[in-house]
């Protein structure tokens, strides 16, 4: 099906829904007698809660109830008694290890704080009423008293002497001290170094800022006993999953969850958050359904944020340029309590992509997880690789200027170029071309006329600069193995169930969910392509755990190459199935049928039946020798990948610096991605875009700052700079492909690339401009015009 | 309680509002047309635009009593008869949409945009896109569709207000 | 929100009769600083009274060298004004560039004056064009309406009628946006009547203030090459996460320049 099929631009089947209002986000849902939560939020950084006095807010208009961190503890929603029994804390679903051996140290994360906060917008107490305004009227009426205590929210600081505890199980606020590497090999490299470069790096943390702000509504029904939570989820199996087996809501088979429309994630719905909870446990306890969603200043407060890491780099070279040995200590701020996810981002994610593109012979990686009084981080698009590739790709370009070596080859020199290629952290990269990439992107920017423009730049007040960044990521997350080994709480491969309807028209229900990226789309035209139906023929369901029986999400730029995969399998057994079926009705031997087109013929005849009517056949099952043919056509499967994938690129960034204000211009952009194979251009290029905005917000605009006493300076879209139309460029899009050798369909994944790759080509562009290294992200007007002071200007051209 | 009268997408809707109900609250809660969204609290994000007498307007910093008597449009509103609008149409036709979320009030805007501008440039509709944001596409495609709706719409010599 | 009592009278006697019954009464134009303030729990009015059907506030007229606008015209409605774009193009410049389209179809001229935000665009225009503020009471000078942040000349019951400008010789704006919100980090607007510069800068500091060092430095030949090397103090400067003191003063004759290059 060239028109629909893999490889074709097919609008989305799922716009029609979004363009005319008609969309189903989580706050459009409404449940018959519904109450609304509201939730009294921590003023402070680091407080003890003293007492909380709920009279006065519980007797006003409206409020059903108020609930403290305490009274979690002294309900177990699924038991008819209601004695003592805390349900459980929320969970990091990742253990990792110090190098000394120790697992980490987690405390405690209560759905609402019990006896002390720890973030400022720690939850502390809910009010639930009859509508959304009279629960927020009561929540001021909530007298909460605090004895407050000093605060942290530097992770440097945080490991002073001294410093203010934030969990007492971690001594110096320290959840883990971990390495990945040979230190020995690594430090002989750098004895043999002709030359050093050293970096220290920020990595400015970011508020994620999907639109849609996150929301649930917990329902309980007291006839059959089962919960049902619709929630802002990337992953609603793994939410009933944790909510299950650890909170202890429910077990799975009496937890619904549903994730309809969810209008964004960027990873921050990754994770199972208080609120979601609470508000199935309140449904349960009151017997009616219960409405929570933040507004954008709660979200600024509580949504997991990203990045935030501090570190110092260090790269060797021998006198022609070549790497000898990377050397990496970073301390990563988690934030007060450890989200879901959280300690996989730091290490396993971040510290196994440090060779980058390059053939690096020792690596060695030390990473701090530190505790501050400041919300939870966790992933967020591109999740550690971001990080990773920006004290790469610095490190390169820097190393390269400092040696009086073109940057381009520089890297070109230091590329791999023999696959499969074994990194010296973990990761085994099956197949790439970087020069290819590179090469495209150089041509693509006009890398050549560089120095003409930049004279002509100068001309009118503007330096202009050019920077790089040839990345990699591990995508198509991942081989259950592999993340068993590594500490992960789950396996990481995706289900599929194919379901073909008596009239041939099929439903594919998958583990992953569509929050932007267009599943809908995308994976039907997996099917019309193997299938050889039309596209209107073909539904994706997704989001709901009693329609998918399980599945683990959409995060990590997985869902092509992991839950596509899947879908892959299902459809190799239903097509079998399916030729069985067509053996039968044509009365031919099996090995004979072939499939094509939609077609079933049998070799070297005419004889053939359609895809409908084999569908049909099936159904109908007259005389199925029923020993050899079970009635109907549908087939599941699960996809456990083999490796990572490893998609890979490079962007070119040209950006011009107002000479007077300081102001940074991106004035190109050009992107030459290798993603393996592309089902959808449109699609993938949308992605791309996204991804590029991101990376250039964190390089440019984006910057969540806490004061020393641990307040959010950046709480509103006020003072935290989102990127908007007139801060981008139109960007050049392009592709290399080397198909994936590891998964059925040749996929990598393009959903981070953009976030990854952007920082580092912005960054490099602007300190290209000024003729030194010294800037941090996000560089607003304010650093470049700080750091123009100390460039040296080069003449104006004539 | 006042009682305000205001026609929602061609509709007269007559009803009783406690006067710091904000126009979205009274769109979606009250005459559950949820297509229009809050993306923030601090008038900025523009996921909420609906047209009152034609022209955009963040129904988060409106007050629903400041509508009476009024016309606003919704997202529902604008296709007619079935047909798509040719915003709509251009928003689906380049992929200026992922999530959805910020997609009806950005659609609002930029039938506003073409309203005003007729053709504009590509500059003017990236400024003109001050007052929203998406998150998910970079804009580039937001402003791609933009700029292909206002042709489609200046050739078909149509009214092109929604209202 | 919390709750408030809601008016919508139809003349200003009636609007400033209800303003004179409470003291927590606030007046609502286009409610582009109050309600967002409201919604956040910031403000909390007892009574608003909507001026939307007031008769006698709108309209935009030349009359002989003066252009008069009425106080709850739309920023766009100012911005579009064939009227105010020949008189005076810096202003209809200024206001097509205040918020974003939403705002300016929603916020007006006497709203924004009278909130006189620090950050807001219309107090260095009212300033620089030696603007009269009318109200149902009184003429009052733009050197004496803008007192401090959030703080006019104003009193209680009194209400913004219109705004008269002088039309300049020459005028300029330039400014340099909040990366985030947009406002104005400084904003300097010049105007040239008669033999003198007047330039008032916004957005730098606690309140809109005429600038000493760009005004004597125009007023020796009026062109951005009389800028050149012009240092403006940092005293009584913000300084913030988005901009220190010193960059800001930076800023003013950056801006400076490019108003009067505009001009």
């Amino acid at each position: 099906m060239g028109e629909s099929g893999i490889g074709a631009r097919v609008q989305r089947v799922e716009d029609r829904r979004f363009i005319t209002g008609k969309g189903n986000y989580t706050d459009d849902i409404n449940r018959p007698g519904q109450l609304h939560a509201h939730f009294v939020r921590s003023p402070h950084a680091h407080a003890r809660i003293r007492s909380v006095g709920i009279a006065e807010a519980q007797a006003a208009p409206g409020v059903v109830a108020v609930y403290t961190g305490n009274d979690l503890r002294k309900f177990v929603p699924t038991s008819d008694d209601l004695e003592e029994s805390p349900i459980g804390d929320l969970i990091c679903g990742w253990l990792i290890h110090s190098k000394n051996g120790e697992p980490m140290k987690a405390g405690s994360h209560p759905a609402i704080a019990r006896d002390t906060v720890r973030h400022v917008g720690d939850q502390v107490a809910v009010v639930i009423a009859e509508t959304k305004r009279q629960a927020r009227d009561a929540a001021e009426l909530v007298e909460v008293d605090y004895e407050v205590l000093d605060a942290v929210a530097d992770p440097l600081k945080a490991r002073a002497s001294g410093a203010p505890q934030v969990h007492d199980v971690a001594t110096g606020n320290l959840v883990y001290e971990w390495e990945l590497g040979d230190k020995a090999k690594t430090d002989e490299a750098f004895r043999n170094a002709h030359h050093v470069t050293k970096l220290n790096i920020v990595n400015n943390r970011l508020v994620p800022n999907a639109m849609e702000p996150r929301a649930a509504i917990g329902d309980y029904d007291p006839g059959t006993g089962v919960f049902t939570l619709y929630v802002t989820s990337q992953n609603p199996h793994v939410a009933r999953l944790v909510l299950s087996a650890f909170v202890g809501i429910a077990p799975e088979n009496k937890l619904r969850v549903i994730a309809p429309d969810v209008g964004g994630g960027f990873g921050s719905k990754i994770f199972i958050y208080a609120e979601e909870v609470v508000c199935l446990w309140a449904a349960r306890r009151l017997a009616r359904p219960v409405k929570w969603n933040a507004d954008r200043s709660e979200a600024f407060l509580t949504d997991a944020h990203g990045r935030d890491h501090v570190t110092d780099a260090e790269l060797a070279m021998d006198e022609k340029g070549k790497i000898l040995g990377l050397r990496v200590h970073t301390t990563a701020n988690m934030g007060a309590y450890l989200s879901t996810f959280a300690s996989a981002v730091p290490t396993y994610l971040y510290a196994t992509l440090l060779s980058g593109q390059y053939d690096i012979p020792a690596i060695h990686a030390e990473v701090d997880a530190v505790y501050t009084h400041t919300a939870p981080v966790d992933a967020y698009r591109g999740a550690g690789r971001p990080e990773a590739t920006f004290v790469v790709e610095r490190l390169v370009e820097v190393a390269a200027r400092e040696m009086g070596i073109d940057p381009a080859s520089f890297r070109k020199r230091n590329f791999v170029k023999k696959f499969p290629h074994q990194t010296p952290v973990i990761m085994s990269y099956d197949i790439g071309d970087y020069a290819a990439s590179l090469n495209k992107a150089l041509e693509l920017i006009d890398y050549k006329g560089v120095g003409k423009r930049k004279r002509e730049a100068l001309k009118r007040g503007k330096l202009l600069g050019v920077g790089l960044s040839a990345y990699i990521e591990a995508c198509g997350i991942a081989p259950s193995k592999a993340v068993g080994s590594l500490g992960a709480g789950v396996g990481l491969w995706e289900s599929a169930e194919v379901r073909v309807n008596p009239v041939g028209t099929v439903e594919v229900l998958t583990g992953s969910h569509s929050h932007g990226q267009g599943h809908e789309t995308t994976f039907a035209q997996l099917v019309c392509d193997r299938l050889g139906i039309p596209l209107d023929q073909v539904s994706i369901v997704h989001g709901d755990t009693d329609k998918v029986q399980f599945g683990m999400g959409t995060y990590g730029s997985r869902s092509g190459a992991v839950g596509m995969s899947a879908i892959s399998k299902a459809l190799d057994k239903v097509v079998a199935k399916a030729k069985k079926v067509a053996s039968h009705l044509l009365e031919a031997a099996e090995a004979d049928i072939e499939f094509k087109d939609g077609k079933f013929t049998v070799a070297g005849t005419d004889k053939s039946l359609d895809w409908s009517a084999v569908s049909l056949g099936a159904y109908v099952a007259h005389g199925f020798p029923s020993d050899e043919i079970e009635p109907g056509l549908k087939e599941g499967a699960f996809y456990d990948p083999v490796n990572f994938t490893f998609p890979a690129g490079c962007h070119v960034c040209e950006c011009e610096i107002d000479l007077e204000t300081g102001k940074t211009e991106v004035v190109n952009w050009v992107a030459v991605d290798d993603f393996g194979v592309i089902i959808n251009p449109m699609i993938v290029e949308g992605q791309v875009h996204g991804g590029i905005a991101q990376g250039v917000g964190q390089a440019l605009l984006e910057g969540c700052v806490y004061d020393e006493a641990g307040q959010l300076v950046t709480g509103s879209f006020n003072d935290y700079a989102m990127p908007r139309a007139d801060d981008l460029p139109n960007f050049q899009v392009d592709v290399t492909v080397t198909p994936c050798p590891s998964n059925p369909l040749g996929i990598k994944g393009c959903g981070e690339a953009g976030a990854i790759a952007a920082p580092a080509a912005l960054v490099n562009a602007i300190t290209d401009a000024l003729g030194h290294e010294d800037i941090t992200m996000p560089a607003t007007p304010q650093r470049v015009w700080r750091a123009l002071q100390k460039s040296k200007m080069p003449a104006a051209a004539e | 309680m006042p009682s305000i009268t205001i026609t929602v997408n061609g509709r007269e809707v007559t009803s009783e509002v406690e006067p710091r109900t904000l126009l979205v609250e009274f769109l979606r809660e009250q005459l559950r047309l949820t297509g229009t969204h809050v993306g923030c609290d601090t008038s900025q994000c523009g996921a909420c635009v609906v047209h009152v007498g034609g022209r955009a307007v963040k129904s988060c910093t409106t007050l629903a009593v400041q509508c009476d008597q009024a016309e606003v449009t919704t997202i529902e509103g604008l296709a007619r008869d079935g047909v798509l609008h040719p915003m709509q149409e251009a928003f689906r036709e380049h992929h200026g949409l992922q999530c959805g979320y910020c997609t009806p009030g950005m659609i609002m805007a930029a039938v506003d945009i073409v309203n005003r501008h007729g053709m504009p440039d590509e500059k003017t509709v990236r400024e003109e896109l001050d007052g929203n944001l998406c998150r998910c596409t970079g804009y580039h495609n937001i402003v791609k569709a933009i700029l292909a709706a206002a042709e489609k719409m200046q050739g078909a010599g149509q009214p092109i207000a929604a209202e | 929100m919390y709750p408030f009592n809601y008016h919508r009278p139809t003349s200003v006697r009636q609007a400033s009769a209800l303003l004179g019954k409470s003291e927590d009464a606030r007046l609502l134009a286009g409610g582009h600083s109050l309600l967002p303030m409201m919604k956040q729990r910031l403000a909390q009015p007892s009574d608003l009274i909507d001026l939307g059907l007031v008769e006698g506030l709108r309209g935009i007229e030349l009359k002989g060298r003066t252009l008069q606008i009425g106080a709850m015209m739309t920023h766009a409605e100012v911005a579009a004004s064939d009227v105010v774009r020949e008189a005076i193009p810096a202003l209809a410049e200024l206001v097509a560039s205040i918020g974003d389209p939403h705002v300016r179809h929603r916020g007006t001229i006497g709203g924004s004056v009278a909130n006189n935000d620090p950050n807001a665009d219309y107090p260095a225009a009212c300033l620089a064009l030696e603007a009269t503020i009318v109200t149902n009471r009184r003429r009052i000078d733009a050197d004496e309406f803008f007192v401090d942040m959030f703080e006019t000349a104003l009193e209680p019951g009194e209400i913004i009628t219109k705004i008269q400008f002088p039309v300049p010789r020459r005028a300029g704006y330039a400014k340099f946006r909040n990366p985030a919100s947009r406002y104005p980090l400084v904003g300097v607007f010049l105007a040239k009547r008669g033999g003198t510069v007047r330039a008032a800068v916004t957005g730098a500091a606690t309140c809109v203030f005429r600038c000493k060092e760009v005004e004597d430095a125009l007023n020796a030949r009026f062109a951005p090459k009389s800028l050149d090397g012009v240092t403006v103090p940092t005293d009584g400067l913000n300084s913030d996460m988005h901009a220190g003191a010193d960059y800001r003063a930076h800023l003013i004759v950056v801006m400076a320049k490019r108003a009067a290059s505009a001009a």
